[in-house]
């Protein structure tokens, strides 16, 4: 079932300036869809657009058929999207639990102590550290804070801007592993990545981004073994 | 008639010698960024060292050289410059935010010597009984008005050549764009902080000469004078008539030191004399008022800056 | 002698402490120093004084100069700043905001600042007022050691208030979002914040705050059209020592201002008192811009 749609959408930070420049897009439940394309693609403008970041210049968002345009952006996590931004996406002066508190204070007051189990529950590591302060956790642990603070509210669509960046091998299986995971529990999660390798290994399906426009969509396997598509847009992940 | 055209040269007179003033803030700010709220510090110490340099010898302050006024003039610069380079140095590097309170707390600093230093500066009560310039001519008020006048517009015009040349050069530039894009200038090898030091230390100069003068034709300077409300005046006087633009820096100290004079005169007639004291505070609120409205309204002034350099704010690329 | 300069320090440390707590508030959610913050602390103190006349002339409190009245005319002055604040905001600072530089924001807060306190000089005149015309009773806490009821109980309450509002930032779902936006705005509207919420409560809590701190400045001191001006460098100087943003360090950084002032009034004597902060402030920031505790650029 589609989740989300997104219908030739122009973004950009400037008007006049688009970035994105008329992108179709559609994501089902318990589908990770992967986001690849060269720097400067409008990979990150896409995904901030969808989270409110970036002014929509045309086109429409829509989530479980209602539009998102006019919801402003401390509104759509409420409206069933989460986003996971590439950098600062944790709030380093507060500690592990006031992060998660945070971004549990828009649910009900009944819900709020559960919701903060269930994500601590789910990333083991940080329920050993819910004390420290969040600035001080390793690389792999601050993402995967990101992501439960993104996740806290049970949103419908899980949008996340190279989760892997910085991270070891290692560790970057680790939080695709948990994608999937969460993927399998009905949330629908767009992957924007460099790492195009790993990110399509873990994919149901993927979209390449040039120039602002679709230039391929396909499984997430088949791409990976195109030749073309891989000596194009894989070419200098290739082990 | 008379009376009334030597009130004109008067006020012109005075407005000018705002202008200089605005014309410094102007270079500070307009043309460098640098924010400067302790304007009246600078002025204060132009005033006083100008007053020590030209006044006769007297036993309540020090000083009393009674020197040409030229010199007093030329002192007076150089002393505020002397102060500026000593603020700059310390401030300059901080962020702007920071310069801004370090340059007020300056100014409240130097305002309480000047109250306080009273073998310096004669205390509260100031300094009196500072020569004026042409005093030869003080019993034909419209030729002694008119050679004041002359004077001071004189000097003006020379800042505002000098000015204006200065802003065009190259150095102009360098400040120009240092100000758009610290980043970018710097890596060209422009060394900031020296570049800035002496766009605020020319201006800083041109708020002591400012001083300077205000005593001269006034004749007689105190504590009060150089309280914050100075700088407000300043700073009402560049953003109305356009930061970035000495003609607007001039225009906004016509204009401003015009509706001063013109609501002071209002409120002294229509208030009940136990009010007059009053009248002076809603004026400060009026004037507040205007400001606020012009940021809000019009924030490049009457006359805005010229456009100068290009401003490249491009986006190219989703990490901008 | 040192004991009677820890305790002056500490009182008008702990106002200036009060007062600062809403300016690190404001500089460190809306990134601009806020000039105007200080009148804030003379209209509560002025509010409070026709609040408490308002409320009638009931005897004081035990050893204390002043009655009920004044306390709950603390509270109306507090909340009627709260909206004094709000409503500057919403006509000067959030229009000015859209449009970017945050310097504009100084200068039209330097504006507002002056417009401030000479709309409270037309009204009351420049001459000082007092509370009332009582003589502070004074106690001896030790030999040599002395200090009015009234400056032990306007330090409790500003004690209480500070303990209040730490409590407001750690413990309370606004307090978290309070600290949440100030680190990272983007990432709080992320997480569900609206900011201009969080804009309006941290105007309101800091103007409330100042007001208190106005009160208690004219409780201990006397009411003046300048009082809240003349606070605002040892406010700035208290923010900035305590790192732009951190509220417990806005408190420390006061009491270290309150102390550097009545330890200096021996040695430069009480007419330089205003330079303190000032001095304290320049030597900060050339040696340690962040602040003494911490905080971020």
């Amino acid at each position: 079932m589609t989740r989300l749609e997104l219908r030739g959408l122009v973004a950009g930070y400037e008007p006049g300036l688009p970035i994105v420049r008329g992108v179709d897009l559609s994501l089902a439940g318990g589908e990770i869809l992967v986001l690849l394309g060269p720097n400067g693609a409008g990979k990150s403008t896409l995904a901030k657009a969808l989270a409110g970041l970036v002014p929509v210049a045309a086109g429409t968002i829509t989530l479980d058929g209602a539009s998102l345009l006019d919801v402003p952006a401390h509104a759509r996590i409420r409206h069933g999207l989460g986003f996971v931004p590439q950098t600062h996406n944790i709030f380093a002066a507060l500690s592990v639990a006031e992060n998660l508190a945070v971004a549990a204070a828009i649910l009900p007051r009944a819900a709020r102590t559960s919701r903060i189990g269930a994500m601590l529950a789910m990333f083991p590591d940080l329920a050993a550290a819910r004390r420290r302060a969040a600035g001080l956790l390793s690389g792999g642990q601050r993402q995967m804070l990101a992501i439960a603070r993104a996740l806290i509210a049970s949103p419908a669509v899980l949008a996340l801007d190279e989760p892997s960046a910085g991270l070891s091998p290692k560790l970057v299986a680790m939080v695709l592993a948990k994608l999937r995971e969460i993927a399998v529990g009905g949330v629908a999660v767009l992957l924007v990545e460099q790492n195009a390798r790993a990110a399509l290994a873990v994919a149901d399906r993927a979209v390449i981004l040039v120039e602002g426009r679709v230039a391929h969509e396909g499984a997430g396997a088949a791409l990976l073994d195109d030749p073309h598509v891989a000596a194009l847009y894989l070419g200098g992940r290739a082990a | 008639m008379t009376g009334l055209a030597s009130y004109l040269c008067f006020f012109a007179t005075v407005a000018l010698t705002y202008g200089v003033a605005v014309l410094g803030l102007n270079l500070q700010w307009g043309a460098a960024g640098l924010f400067n709220v302790g304007v009246a510090g600078f002025a204060a110490v132009g005033a006083y060292v100008a007053a020590w340099i030209t006044a006769a010898p007297a036993p309540a302050h020090w000083g009393g050289f009674a020197l040409p006024i030229a010199l007093g003039w030329a002192g007076a610069m150089l002393a505020a410059a002397f102060a500026a380079a000593i603020v700059g140095a310390a401030t300059l590097r901080l962020r702007a935010d920071y310069l801004a309170i370090t340059t007020f707390g300056a100014a409240v600093t130097l305002q309480l010597v000047a109250l306080n230093a009273t073998a310096l500066t004669g205390g509260p009560f100031g300094i009196a009984f500072i020569p004026k310039p042409f005093e030869s001519l003080a019993d034909r008020p419209l030729a002694f008005g008119a050679a004041n006048l002359a004077l001071v517009a004189a000097v003006t015009a020379i800042i505002f050549v000098a000015l204006e040349r200065l802003t065009q050069s190259p150095w102009g530039r360098v400040l120009r764009a240092l100000r758009e894009d610290e980043a970018a200038a710097a890596s060209l090898g422009k060394a900031p902080d020296r570049f800035r030091l002496q766009a605020f230390v020319i201006g800083a100069a041109l708020m002591g000469l400012a001083g300077a003068m205000q005593a001269q034709f006034f004749g007689f300077i105190a504590p009060d004078n150089y309280l914050p409300v100075l700088t407000f005046q300043v700073w009402v006087m560049l953003v109305l008539g356009g930061s970035g633009n000495n003609r607007g820096a001039l225009l906004g100290a016509v204009v401003v030191w015009g509706l001063w004079t013109l609501s002071g005169t209002l409120l002294a007639a229509m208030l009940p004399g136990a009010w007059q004291a009053r009248g002076a505070a809603l004026r400060l609120v009026a004037i507040g008022a205007v400001l606020a409205g012009v940021l809000l309204a019009r924030p490049r002034g009457l006359i805005g800056e010229r456009a100068t350099v290009s401003r490249h704010v491009v986006h190219t690329g989703e990490q901008a | 002698m040192i004991g009677q300069i820890l305790i002056d320090g500490i009182t008008s440390g702990a106002m200036i402490g009060l007062g600062a707590i809403g300016l690190t508030l404001t500089y460190g959610l809306l990134r601009f120093a806020n000039f105007a913050h200080g009148e804030f602390a003379t209209w509560g103190a002025y509010l409070a004084m026709l609040g408490a006349g308002a409320f009638g002339g009931a005897a004081p409190i035990g050893a204390l100069t002043f009655g009920w009245p004044l306390v709950v005319a603390l509270m109306v002055a507090m909340a009627l700043t709260a909206l004094l604040a709000l409503a500057l905001d919403a006509a000067l600072f959030r229009r000015l905001r859209r449009h970017g530089n945050a310097i504009v924001l100084v200068i039209a807060s330097f504006g507002a600042s002056l417009a401030l306190r000479s709309a409270i000089e037309f009204a009351f005149g420049p001459e000082p007022y007092y509370y009332t015309t009582d003589i502070a009773m004074t106690l001896r806490l030790a030999p040599g050691l002395r200090a009015t009821a009234d400056q032990l109980v306007v330090l409790a309450a500003a004690l209480v208030l500070m303990l209040a509002m730490h409590v407001l930032l750690t413990r309370t779902p606004l307090g978290r979002a309070m600290r949440a936006v100030s680190e990272n705005p983007d990432l709080a509207r992320l997480a569900g914040i609206d900011p201009a919420r969080i804009v309006r409560a941290t105007w309101a809590i800091g103007g409330a705050l100042a007001a208190a701190a106005g009160v208690f400045l004219g409780v201990t001191v006397q009411l003046r059209p300048s009082m809240g001006f003349e606070l605002l460098l040892p406010l700035f100087a208290a923010a900035i020592l305590g790192g732009v943003g951190s509220v417990p360090g806005a408190m420390l950084g006061g009491l270290v201002i309150g102390i550097a002032e009545a330890a200096a009034v021996p040695l430069a004597g009480a007419q330089y008192r205003a330079a303190v902060a000032f001095v304290v402030l320049l030597a900060m920031l050339l040696v340690r811009p962040r602040g003494l505790f911490g905080g971020r650029e």
